[in-house]
């Protein structure tokens, strides 16, 4: 396996290094997983880097002087090296957290609260993950501040008109995902950045769909916050990452307390840790932040922009495929150019759960429901969609195998 | 294992009554001048119920169920519809109280009692679907309940 961009990623044959795609069902067949956008599987690699962690250096990170607990320190700050190299940000504006939706709470309690009044206004849009709309509602909540939700056009994608109209003196946060987990756009992050920064607002860009698929600089972005999530990138779970703009974390007040996070406590009060163990309260996920710098690792070989061409082309099938399936509507761009390997679709006559259920019985899991972005779903009129997607190991062999259960799940529930 | 999901159990989930009952629901709509009406959802996947009864003289005179969900759901209501009809109020709480305990694996499911609704008895295989077959059932409970509360405050 190179890393030049030049020659397509070989799927089947990474698909080996995945014990549990490698493992056929009880009767024989292939798991066609086509639900990376809800966590991605983890390569062997990363089991082992989390297994010999335990095995061979488990100590507290940060604390003690005995050799082992250095070896743990130097694992666990090699895997922050790894998240912060992979999306070109400095390591000490990189936190980890416990997941995405932690890393956007962190900002909106730890800046939000404090700095947000009435008639403050939060600017998001219609497509975002609740873990991106909920807090900044729990914030306006406390603080007097209002959050506006930026529609999203019939092609699924920002309507940068509105926003454009949205943003301005009272915007004090502009929070967006870059991807979206339910309709795959792929959003001008850059041109919203931009947008936030000339009114004087804030940005918190949700990366927890992209940061695994393609290339992304957080640098280049320029927000002042991105967030994104271990498990979804062949990581584990229960890890989560807050890149910050220079500056950022250095001027906010803390958001959990407790051990790590300090630099002196006294009866009378406390100081705080530099940046990023301050915002690292207790002891941190050490083993998953080892699991996630092999995670990346096996990113870098594999290369990032060659992950983003395997899904393009996967995309496209995926389109080709789903249109041979009669009654079947796939909601979001049509074009593989602005969208990422993530679908939903609709099925006349068969309600989304019942189609959840059939595939599982041909062995091709998809998510059935509202995806956490019920605001989204309520403004296309639908209560539910079922969602397949994909990642870097699917085939060929997992999109036939979703367009043949769908024709024969539809004829089964008598829709046909 | 969970691998594999249910290799030649979709028959024993779908039973063709069930399948029957999605395709022509009874009891399908909304009473005019109900006697009490609930709607309750399903935050997982979204799915809704509106059930409204009508209740003469201590009876369940008419029942309908509306909303949007999966074969499960709506065939669960529709079977509901049929075998609730004309029952006297603690009847019918007994009723989904059976229907509850067999969705939960906690009795044997009794044909006298739950009329086409026995044929729901696989789902209770699939912890994710039993809240689905479950919705408009407890829908009954707590319109029985709000009906009770509000001729107790009312006279």
């Amino acid at each position: 396996m190179g890393n030049s961009t030049h020659t397509a990623l070989d799927a089947t044959a990474l698909r080996a290094e995945f014990p549990l795609l490698a493992t056929p069902r009880p009767d024989g067949g292939a798991v066609h997983y086509l639900d990376s956008a809800a966590t991605s599987q983890k390569p062997q690699r990363v089991l082992d880097a989390m297994d010999a962690y335990y095995r061979e250096t488990n100590a507290n990170v940060h604390r003690g002087v005995y050799e082992m607990a250095a070896e743990a320190t130097e694992r666990f700050e090699a895997g922050r090296d790894a998240v912060a190299r992979l999306v070109n940000h400095p390591r000490e504006a990189t936190v980890f957290t416990k997941n995405a939706t932690e890393a956007i709470n962190l900002v909106a309690w730890a800046w939000g609260v404090r700095e947000l009044r009435e008639g403050d206004e939060i600017v998001v849009s219609m497509m975002e993950h609740h873990s991106n709309t909920v807090p900044w509602q729990i914030v306006a909540g406390i603080t007097g501040a209002t959050v506006r939700f930026c529609p999203v056009t019939p092609g699924g994608e920002i309507d940068m008109d509105a926003l454009r109209g949205m943003v301005g003196g009272r915007t004090r946060m502009v929070a967006v995902v870059h991807v979206s987990n339910t309709l795959g756009t792929i959003n001008p992050v850059e041109e919203i950045v931009a947008m936030a920064h000339e009114a004087g607002a804030l940005t918190m860009v949700d990366a927890t769909q992209s940061v695994p698929h393609m290339p992304v600089d957080a640098t280049a972005i320029g927000s002042d916050f991105l967030a994104f999530t271990g498990h979804k990138m062949c990581g584990p779970t229960g890890i989560g990452v807050l890149a910050a703009a220079p500056g950022r974390l250095e001027a906010m007040e803390p958001f959990l307390g407790g051990g790590e996070m300090i630099s002196d406590v006294t009866t009378e009060g406390s100081t705080w840790n530099d940046i990023p163990w301050k915002f690292e309260a207790g002891t941190p996920p050490i083993a998953e932040a080892v699991g996630l710098g092999e995670a990346v690792r096996f990113m870098e070989e594999i290369g990032p922009e060659r992950i983003r061409a395997h899904e393009k082309v996967v995309a496209q099938s995926m389109l080709d495929a789903l249109d041979e399936v009669p009654g079947l509507t796939i909601y979001g761009p049509r074009d593989v150019e602005r969208r990422g390997a993530s679908f939903s679709f609709s099925l006349d006559g068969v309600h989304p759960h019942d189609i959840g259920q059939f595939l599982d019985s041909k062995g091709v899991c998809v998510r059935a429901g509202h995806h956490c972005t019920k605001p989204l779903l309520r403004s296309m009129g639908v209560q539910s969609t079922a969602r397949a997607s994909a990642y870097l190991y699917t085939t060929d062999d997992d999109v036939i195998a979703l367009r043949d259960a769908l024709v024969e799940c539809r004829e089964w529930f008598g829709a046909a | 294992m969970v691998r594999g999901g249910l290799m030649g159990g979709l028959d024993d989930l779908y039973q063709q009554l069930i399948l029957d009952h999605y395709r022509n629901r009874r009891g399908r709509g909304r009473i005019d001048g109900a006697s009490a009406s609930v709607h309750e959802h399903n935050p997982v996947c979204g799915d809704e119920c509106y059930l409204d009864i009508l209740v003469v003289d201590g009876r369940i005179a008419d029942i309908r169920a509306d909303g949007d969900g999966c074969s499960i759901s709506q065939a669960a209501a529709s079977m509901l519809t049929e075998v609730a009809k004309d029952k006297e109020l603690g009847e019918a709480l007994d009723l989904v109280e059976h229907f509850r305990l067999v969705m939960h694996g906690d009795a044997e499911p009794d044909e006298d009692i739950l009329g086409d609704a026995v044929a729901l008895e696989g789902v209770a295989k699939y912890p994710v679907r039993v809240k689905c077959a479950l919705l408009s059932w407890l829908a009954l409970r707590d319109c029985i309940a709000d009906y009770r509360e509000t001729t107790a405050m009312g006279g």
